[in-house]
């Protein structure tokens, strides 16, 4: 595997600025990938993911951003419960994910995770607090999933877990973007 | 009890939905002890796996916005039953603490003063330090049965952040229990994920995570499962036909909250905790 010496324009320099996390401190030891509950689905499991990025090399960086694994992890943390470098490999997750979307590069298995995601916040956008039936109507539209859950929805709506109606914050929350903010 | 010496409650939105009965429960019982609650004035969704999965600025800002609403109104201390919105409230209370580069991100994105209350904790610190002292000396029901508590992924985390020692092996839940009368089992699976918010979007995969658990509770003779967060319960309650259709087994083990099983040690009516809500049926 190549290695790129570390400049200031580097992925883990980046990464380090925005997440605070430095991933240079693995020593690939790979008790995240042993205790990581969905390593058996990734394509590449949580510590070849880190490997991939401490190389610097844009190819393999690349590969973690388009990779399934990124978007598979749950954030259940047991990678930095058991971490001797205690490396927040989560947050390093979560920054893969907005970069994949942000360029772009969304791993094609990864879209009814995506849809989810996009509806649920589509979801809170609009009312500040979550509307269940809002966001599963939405999904479906979204991932083409239509006939999904069409047998649970009815008994959660008759156990009274389902509103009909969404409730809203007294204010819509407006995120005040394109100032001074971090990134 | 002054305000800002009582604790606010932030439901969030499961607990005020699909999980109404975990709310419905802690209310009984804090009626019951005679304890009031005092929900955050107008609070907002946290943002759950979504915000901080795609959209890092909505991650910052919704859950500062509910800091703020619990501060604004005197509030030192901040109850949050939903162990995934206690995770995500805890990361950003501490960002905002530590780092003024967020808090002012914060404050521009939201447009408002960002400030936020001194605590934040979870169901299992708040039961131990408020509830079970109110305990003594009640006459309770027993809650005879062998247990197998499920403390889920995101209850006793994030590390470093969480006050919880035995990350692995919390113990909480289970002194809680046995001090009701159960018998907590020893298990495997305390801490493992039980797929959480993949439940509609990778339904199968929640139902490798969810068997897992419920094998091992199964195995280790566990009569009822208890958990302390709505996706842990909703995946294994709601998505027990999945569980089912994926482990080949078939599991008549219910899944109570911890609140639950308090107020039925308290001679709750079954009803009053919302446990006719339950997909899989609680025989009492």
């Amino acid at each position: 595997m190549s290695h790129h010496s570390e400049t200031s324009n580097s992925f883990t320099k980046k990464l380090a600025a925005s997440t605070g996390v430095e991933i240079n401190r693995c020593y690939q030891c790979g008790k995240c990938s042993a205790g990581c509950p969905m390593s058996v689905e990734m394509d590449m499991p949580p510590s070849l993911v880190i490997r991939h990025l401490q190389t610097n090399d844009e190819k393999l960086v690349q590969k973690a951003v388009q990779s399934h694994a990124i978007w598979l992890c749950l954030s259940c943390e047991t990678c930095l419960c058991r971490c001797p470098m205690e490396i927040e490999t989560a947050k390093v997750m979560d920054y893969l994910r907005e970069e994949a979307l942000r360029t772009n590069q969304v791993n094609p298995k990864a879209r009814k995770i995506v849809a989810f995601h996009k509806s649920f916040l589509s979801s809170v956008k609009n009312n500040g607090r979550l509307f269940e039936i809002g966001l599963v109507l939405k999904y479906k539209l979204a991932s083409g999933d239509l006939l999904k859950d069409m047998v649970l929805a009815p008994s959660m709506f008759l156990k009274g877990k389902l509103h009909l109606w969404p409730e809203r914050v007294k204010t819509k929350i407006k995120l005040h973007k394109g100032s001074n903010t971090v990134h | 009890m002054s305000k800002n010496m009582s604790v606010a409650v932030y439901p969030g939105c499961s607990l005020n939905g699909s999980s109404r009965e975990y709310m419905e429960s802690l209310r009984a019982v804090l009626n019951a002890l005679e304890i009031p609650v005092n929900e955050v004035d107008d609070w907002n969704c946290c943002g759950a796996s979504a915000a901080h999965n795609i959209d890092q600025d909505m991650a910052v800002a919704l859950p500062s916005r509910i800091l703020a609403q619990t501060a604004k109104d005197g509030y030192s201390n901040l109850l949050v039953p939903c162990a995934a919105c206690y995770n995500r409230l805890k990361h950003v209370q501490q960002e905002i603490k530590t780092s003024p580069e967020i808090r002012q991100k914060a404050s521009v994105l939201l447009n408002q003063e960002i400030n936020t209350p001194d605590t934040i904790v979870n169901i299992l610190e708040y039961l131990q330090s408020t509830v079970m002292p109110r305990l003594e000396g009640k006459t309770l029901k027993p809650v005879s049965k062998k247990v197998a508590c499920y403390y889920g992924c995101l209850l006793v985390r994030p590390k470093g952040i969480s006050d919880e020692k035995q990350i692995e092996d919390p113990q909480g839940m289970d002194q809680i229990m046995a001090s009701l009368g159960a018998e907590p089992v020893s298990w495997a699976f305390k801490t493992e994920c039980c797929g959480a918010g993949f439940s509609v979007s990778n339904t199968t995969t929640v139902a490798r995570l969810s068997s897992e658990i419920l094998i091992d509770a199964a195995d280790r003779g566990a009569e009822a499962i208890i958990v302390a967060c709505p996706m842990c319960h909703s995946n294994l309650d709601m998505r027990r036909r999945e569980i089912e259709k994926y482990s080949g087994r078939k599991f008549d083990i219910p899944v109570l909250y911890i609140t639950q099983a308090i107020g039925l040690a308290l001679g709750i009516p079954a009803k009053k905790l919302g446990l006719q809500r339950h997909f899989v049926p609680v025989k009492i």
